[in-house]
């Protein structure tokens, strides 16, 4: 079974974002970029899969700017066979993003496609599912644990209860969580090794999509800031505090 | 302009998230509610209730038990001609089943929505928080998922809206429900609640998470986690507060044995007033605590369940 992890490039989880003073958006100049988080979960699930013999090729595609070829390198270390990257310069909105990887996965016609839950840049959590139902296959989001026999895929996923178990018809589509596993980090032998590894390069026209946004961003602004309030110098004090002054408890 | 707004709903009643989605698409004109399962005379007659709503859609049938993403979806895209706005709360349910409808419908969702300037405009956070997008929809349908923490829910009783029975057509069969794990709790659910104590990697064990519970009591609160304490094992899964958990926004957070990462204050800072427990003075936590406490947790958190027992 052929897998595909789409992989996003976005700011790194450790970095303090700033709105840009013109309010157009975040500044992301001269900031550290990464795979997303939960991309390299779903890196990891598919070079699990297939040390396990179950998937026999992964492909990792990323969309974007042309540096996006760096966060396919990534995937290549972690196991990842080969790569595709779409390059634009337009903003790609989950719903372009769908199309991108569905008419993809027309050509490739993997067996499961397997997602991050969400991006930790514009925090939409919704690709997966597009792409799910653009293909029409079945859908596991928030996976925690997975198994595959024979065309049923079991997925565990969080949900806001607890856990919740379902059996998908495959091929599906799969979204991770946090806890699905631990990624491992590249060795420097596989680094290299990634170099060879062979990526695409294609157009968003190459594939027949028209990716124009359907969202236009009018304004970014920030928060309001919380103000540090007082240190309490015992819990007597904290108590009263919350209750004659915040008049919370 | 009608939306209509998929309800979620357990035996007491229409869910705290799902009522905030309805305050949400109240602002924007006509609100009309959907409840989907199998056997939901109860539910149908909760959401006939929700003061505002004009009428209920009832979708009652074997393969809409559990609202699993492929058949609920395929049953709002069923539904979608006759509204301007489809909305669910941003929860698991929501989450699942809203971006699927969008793509059927060759729409751009809107995920997580924490304002609405107009019909087509629409405030959402993006990085965790750290942005807030004022974002317009260029698509003629809007499918949107909406921060139940941005919004006050309507009333769970005021209203008697009429229910109409809706006929479900062919849905798909791609999953099938095979089990649930849901935590049993005497507790408010974390998103309703009016208090919340959470618990960090300091709390070292979930054992001592018991730690939590007299104050817990005591306040009527929920109790969260960051997650760090999840991913160690000390609570399970739903307890996560943040960017990629649950969002809350109760009138008194208590963050216990907690760092402040940005990931953990996504989830929390909005919260009327934050008290901060924690035994490094310089943890980024206590820069957006109202009331900080610098103290070792094992000491201070016995200290709090008998100053709140005597007062
Ligand atoms: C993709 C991604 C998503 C994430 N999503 C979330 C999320 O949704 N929610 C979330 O919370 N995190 C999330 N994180 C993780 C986040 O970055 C932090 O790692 C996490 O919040 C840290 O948890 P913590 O504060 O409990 O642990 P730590 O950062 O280890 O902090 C423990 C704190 O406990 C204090 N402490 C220790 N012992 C005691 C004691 N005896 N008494 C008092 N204080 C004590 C310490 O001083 C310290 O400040 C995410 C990270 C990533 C990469």
């Amino acid at each position: 079974m052929k897998i595909i992890v789409p992989v996003k490039r976005v700011v790194d989880y450790n970095v303090k974002v700033r709105v840009k003073s013109d309010g157009s958006g975040i500044e992301t100049a001269g900031v550290k970029m990464s795979m997303n988080p939960f991309d390299e979960i779903a890196v990891e699930e598919a070079v699990r899969l297939k040390e396990k013999g179950v998937a026999t090729e992964i492909v990792a595609v990323s969309m974007g700017v042309p540096q996006c070829a760096e966060t396919i390198r990534t995937a290549l270390a972690m196991g990842a066979d080969r790569g595709i990257l779409v390059e634009s310069d337009t903003d790609l909105q989950p719903l372009a993003v769908a199309k991108l990887l569905k008419a993809i996965a027309d050509q490739e016609q993997p067996g499961l496609i397997i997602l991050g839950k969400q991006a930790i840049d514009d925090d939409m959590s919704a690709t997966g599912q597009m792409l799910a139902a653009l293909l029409g296959w079945s859908q596991g989001t928030f996976a925690s644990k997975l198994a595959i026999e024979g065309g049923t895929l079991t997925v565990t996923r969080e949900v806001d209860g607890g856990l919740e178990t379902v059996a998908l018809t495959l091929p599906s589509i799969v979204t991770t969580d946090l806890r699905l596993n631990e990624p491992r980090y590249a060795s420097l032998p596989n680094i290299m090794k990634a170099r060879k590894k062979p990526i695409a390069t294609m157009k968003p026209a190459d594939l027949g999509v028209d990716v124009t946004p359907r969202l236009t961003v009018i304004k970014v602004t920030e928060p309001p800031k919380r103000k540090a309030g007082q240190k309490v110098g015992s819990v007597a004090e904290l108590v009263s505090k919350l209750k004659t002054e915040a008049k919370v408890i | 302009m009608t939306s209509l707004v998929l309800l979620e709903f357990d035996d007491s009643g229409i869910k705290q998230p799902s009522r905030s989605a309805v305050a949400a698409a109240q602002a924007l004109g006509e609100v009309h509610v959907l409840v989907a399962g199998a056997g939901l005379s109860g539910a149908s007659a909760a959401a006939a209730k929700l003061p505002g709503v004009m009428k209920v859609l009832v979708a009652d049938a074997p393969a809409l038990d559990h609202l699993l993403a492929e058949p609920t979806a395929a049953l709002l895209v069923a539904l979608a001609p006759a509204y301007s706005h489809l909305l669910a709360a941003t929860t698991a349910v929501g989450k699942n089943i809203m971006p699927r409808v969008a793509a059927l419908l060759d729409v751009q969702p809107i995920s997580d929505i924490a304002g609405a300037e107009d019909a087509d405009t629409f405030i959402r956070p993006i990085y965790a928080g750290n942005g807030l997008a004022t974002v317009k929809s260029s698509d003629s349908k809007k499918v949107i998922t909406v921060r139940a923490a941005s919004f006050d829910p309507v009333a769970a009783e005021g209203g008697n809206a009429p229910t109409e029975n809706v006929t479900v057509g062919d849905l798909p069969g791609l999953s099938k429900f095979v089990s649930a794990e849901l935590s049993k709790s005497e507790r408010p659910e974390l998103t309703a609640a009016r208090v919340v104590i959470s618990g960090g990697r300091g709390m070292q064990n979930g054992e001592n998470f018991k730690l939590l519970d007299p104050i817990a009591d005591k306040l009527g609160a929920a109790v969260g986690a960051s997650r760090a304490a999840v991913d160690a094992g000390f609570v399970p899964n739903e307890f996560q507060v943040g960017q990629t958990g649950k969002i809350v926004a109760p009138d008194l957070y208590v963050a216990v044995g907690i760092s402040g990462a940005i990931q953990h204050l996504a989830g929390m800072k909005d919260s009327k007033v934050i008290v901060a427990i924690n035994k490094d003075e310089e943890a980024p936590i206590f820069q957006v605590a109202d009331n900080g406490l610098v103290a070792d947790l094992f000491t201070a958190l016995p200290e709090l369940a008998a100053e709140l027992e005597r007062s």
